[in-house]
């Protein structure tokens, strides 16, 4: 059986805020060009999770983080590594769409690029219309790349940072509950994104709609309390649960 | 702790909890005849705060009002031309107020030249770079720098900066870019140079403090935004903070610029107080503050006591709007944002 | 068409610039700060060097020698300028108060704002301008210069900072506690005397002591009404010293001996001005900054 190799290893993670302990000995691992679903009530760490794989956790003050997450062999927690050369590699969408409000469309997508020095225009402008391609948006603003990038509604605000975090291809992209601030036909249009994008890239995409995580994820762990519950294949997780909580959660019995 | 945290998660370390009062009791019916004297009283002290507040606006009226009355005769005289000529004769009793314009225009323009790149990178140490105790330390002292009086500016002006300027900057300046007209010339230690300085010294904490709220702006999702794409600590200050305060950046040099020109005793004190238009630097000069605190306690002419009223007038009339319009521009940038 | 790994390439050869960048103008932005703290040190460590030697007894109890004699003290100018902010904050207090509680709890419509706007416009005044505004209202008609017109020029610095500290503070009570008072039945003065205003107290304070430093250290706006005087004062209508006018007459004057008084007195001025800020900062309440912009 040829299995692909692991792409995302976590290796016990833990995760602080100041002396308080959010996520207790994580362990759980990614294949590529997979779609992992990460859900849990709200407060059970899955979005510190997900801040802690690309070491945007420990920005917050007082935060700390402490495991091993090994990306395509290299353990980004290891001695002398650069977060930010990681954050290249695995790039996030956040909550509440935030393109720059003093930058173009075009500038907006590019932004990764120019900072990690793409000067070129040519090359900037292959990659702009790739990304908004990847991202479903070309069509919608290809005639006014010039206008701010917040000139769009929130559906399109929100692709438009999709196509800004894959213009620097990175191979793991996080997604912090991206289409919980939308209408539901954005949520549509984005989720049927995904899984077109997961061609390209591997997503690791935060929850709290159950049947969101249903439709698009290959696998999904269920976080309670800071720590993993239970990790397996969607289906399997959604139909005959292991563990006892994870079925009430599921279930609704609580959440 | 049931910690979520969320990009709208914000961080605001100027909260303080204040006490909230959940009574909900129904209005308790009042006698009507308790009910009228309230009214009553209710009435009378509207009209008293009203008054208060009014008078507020009487007392700036009066004051353009006087300053223009007092300026008036100098108006007649010499009309429009006072403003751009540079004679200044007490003997023949004509004045014109060109010079101390320069003065004026020079020494701050040099003031917040100076200040502003070293407001900005106090307000991005402060609010982007330093840890919470670090910052709220070093933001107090940079306050502290304000509240020192503008004539002990000057004491610290005329004996330290002055002779300073004089024996050290200005000869090093000077021996080696002495070609260019800004830095020929004599070195007093004391004129447009020092002034400049101090200047730039005395606004600094303004314009850093308002750079500052006009940083505190902006949600934090979007200094995340640099870092997921893996920008370094200064290209999220430049990419998230900087290029979206441009603005805010702009009314906070503005209102440094209003301070400055109505800043008088330190200027005066080191400013040289010689009225002339040179191109240099390091020659003296004057400013409309500096004139009208040097000459007009003992000015015996009238002709000459309404010319330092109408520069006076001037001077009121420029920090107005320059400070108006500055205060509007930041009230625009600081109010929370709304949805875009 | 720019394959993957071209992109990863590209993306990842100026990494070392960027960190060399990073570092370059992190260095500025803690030089920047450095030299604000600099700055700071250096004038107060030297007002203190020069000032501290020369503080004693007669500094505080005599006044100044006649010109050309070395000896004597500011004893005066530190009274003149007690008296001054006595007068003035009984002045300007309660009428900025006042002015701004009417902003907070009535400052709604177009007086309001009309209020408000002056009240802002007024603060950006120049000092110098408001001595010359109280010498052609005051001093001209008394025909002297005075005690009063100074701490009359000093109260109408006054009153804008007080007003808008004073509206800030009150709009931070929330409606709810306005609404219990009115509940149970108060007059809305009351409440707003009883309640609002009592409650904020602490903050105001701050703000009025805040604005007591301001205006002790204002020279300009008394150069030409309350003038100077080198006696104890002797009435209200007198011209009367003040320490900032004292400073600076000492600091433009030739004696070596009144430059080290300058000195002094700007040590006992730096102090006040410091303790209070520093007083306001760790024991009250902070205000909210309503300070010299």
């Amino acid at each position: 059986m040829n299995e692909p190799r692991d792409l995302l290893t976590v290796e016990n993670l833990n995760a602080w805020f100041g002396q308080t302990q959010a996520l207790k000995a994580i362990s759980l691992s990614v294949k590529p060009n997979t779609v992992t679903a990460l859900i849990g009530p709200s407060g059970c760490g899955k979005s510190t999770f997900v801040r802690c794989l690309n070491r945007l956790h420990e920005e917050v003050p007082g935060a700390t983080a402490k495991g091993n997450v090994v990306l395509e062999g290299m353990d980004i927690y290891g001695p002398g590594v650069d977060p930010v050369m990681i954050r290249r590699k695995i790039g996030m969408v956040f909550q509440k769409a935030n393109p720059f409000p003093a930058l173009s469309i075009f500038d907006n997508v590019a932004a990764g690029l120019r900072l990690a020095g793409v000067r070129r225009r040519t090359i900037l402008k292959e990659i702009v219309e790739r990304s908004l391609m990847h991202a479903a948006l070309w069509d919608e603003v290809k005639d006014k790349l010039s206008h701010p990038g917040t000139s769009l509604s929130g559906g399109q605000q929100q692709r438009l940072c999709i196509a800004r975090a894959l213009a620097v291809q990175p191979p793991v992209l996080l997604m912090d509950e991206p289409t919980s601030a939308l209408d539901p036909i954005s949520t549509a249009k984005i989720e049927e994104l995904i899984t077109e994008l997961k061609k390209e890239t591997t997503i690791v995409i935060v929850t709290h709609n159950l049947q969101q995580a249903a439709r698009i994820s290959d696998k999904t762990a269920f976080f309670l309390m800071g720590e993993v519950v239970e990790f397996g294949e969607t289906s399997v997780l959604f139909t005959v649960p292991k563990e006892k909580r994870t079925e009430r959660y599921i279930t609704g019995k609580f959440g | 702790m049931n910690f979520e945290w969320t990009s709208d998660t914000k961080i605001d370390l100027n909260t303080w909890a204040h006490p909230v009062v959940e009574k909900k009791s129904e209005p308790i019916a009042v006698p009507a005849r308790r009910q009228k004297e309230v009214h009553h009283a209710d009435r009378l002290f509207l009209w008293f705060l009203r008054g208060m507040g009014i008078s507020v606006v009487i007392l700036l009226a009066l004051i353009a009002a006087y300053l223009f009355l007092s300026a008036l005769p100098s108006i007649r005289q010499f009309g429009f031309t006072f403003l751009t000529t540079s004679v200044w004769d007490p003997v023949k009793d004509v004045y014109g107020a060109l010079p101390v314009i320069f003065g004026t225009v020079v020494s701050s323009l040099l003031g917040i030249a100076l200040a502003t790149p070293v407001s900005l990178g106090i307000a991005l140490f402060l609010n982007e770079l330093a840890p919470r105790r670090l910052a709220s330390i070093v933001g107090f002292l940079v306050e502290m720098l304000a509240a020192i009086p503008s004539v002990v500016y000057g004491l610290w002006g005329i004996f330290v900066l002055a002779p300073w300027l004089q024996s050290t900057v200005e000869p090093l300046i000077g021996n080696n870019l002495g070609f260019i007209p800004l830095f020929e010339g004599p070195y007093y230690g004391v004129g447009m140079f020092a002034a400049g300085i101090i200047l730039a010294i005395m606004v600094t904490p303004t314009i850093s403090s308002i750079c500052r709220e006009v940083f505190r702006a902006i949600p934090r999702s979007q200094r995340e935004a640099t870092l997921a794409l893996g920008g370094t600590r200064w290209e999220m200050m430049n990419m998230s903070v900087l290029k979206s305060s441009r603005a805010g950046i702009v009314s906070a040099v503005i209102l440094g610029l209003g301070r400055a020109l109505g800043e008088t005793m330190a200027v005066t004190m080191v400013i040289g107080n010689r009225s002339e238009i040179v191109a240099s630097l390091f020659a003296p000069s004057q400013t409309m503050s500096s004139v009208i605190a040097n000459q007009y306690a003992e000015a015996t002419s009238d002709v000459l006591r309404s010319s330092l009223a109408e520069i006076g007038l001037a001077l009121f009339a420029v920090t107005l709007v320059i400070n108006g319009f500055a205060r509007f521009f930041i009230w625009r940038v600081t109010k929370p944002k709304g949805s875009r | 068409m720019t394959t993957s790994s071209n992109l990863n390439s590209l993306l990842s050869s100026g990494f070392r610039k960027r960190k060399l960048i990073n570092i370059f103008f992190i260095f500025c932005i803690g030089l920047a700060a450095g030299v604000a703290l600099l700055a700071l040190f250096y004038v107060f460590g030297y007002v203190l060097s020069q000032g501290f030697p020369s503080l004693n007894w007669a500094f505080f109890t005599q006044i100044p020698r006649p010109v050309g004699e070395t000896g004597g003290g500011m004893g005066n100018a530190l009274a003149g300028t007690a008296i001054l902010i006595l007068l003035s904050t009984g002045v300007g207090v309660p009428w900025g108060i006042f002015t701004g509680v009417y902003l907070s709890e009535y400052g709604r419509g177009k007086l309001g704002r009309l209020v408000r706007f002056s009240t802002d416009l007024l603060t950006s005044v120049p000092s110098i301008i408001m001595g010359l505004f109280v010498y052609v209202l005051l001093v001209i008609p008394m025909r002297r210069f005075s005690a009063i017109a100074g701490a009359l020029a000093l109260a109408f610095i006054m009153v804008p900072i007080v007003a808008r500290t004073t509206e800030e503070l009150l709009r931070l009570v929330p409606v709810h506690i306005r609404e219990a008072g009115l509940a149970l039945g108060l007059p809305r003065w009351k409440v707003i005397l009883w309640i609002v205003l009592r409650g904020s107290l602490g903050g105001i304070t701050t703000g009025i002591m805040l604005a007591v430093a301001r205006v002790a250290g204002e020279t300009a706006p008394l150069l030409f009404t309350a003038l100077g005087n080198n006696y104890w004062h002797q009435s209200l209508d007198q011209p009367i010293s003040s320490l900032p006018v004292q400073i600076y007459n000492y600091a433009i004057s030739p004696f070596e001996d009144l430059h080290r008084q300058a000195w002094a007195g700007a040590l006992v001025l730096i102090l006040f001005v410091f303790a209070i800020n520093i007083t306001t900062r760790l024991v009250l309440r902070p205000a909210p900054t309503a300070g010299r912009d």
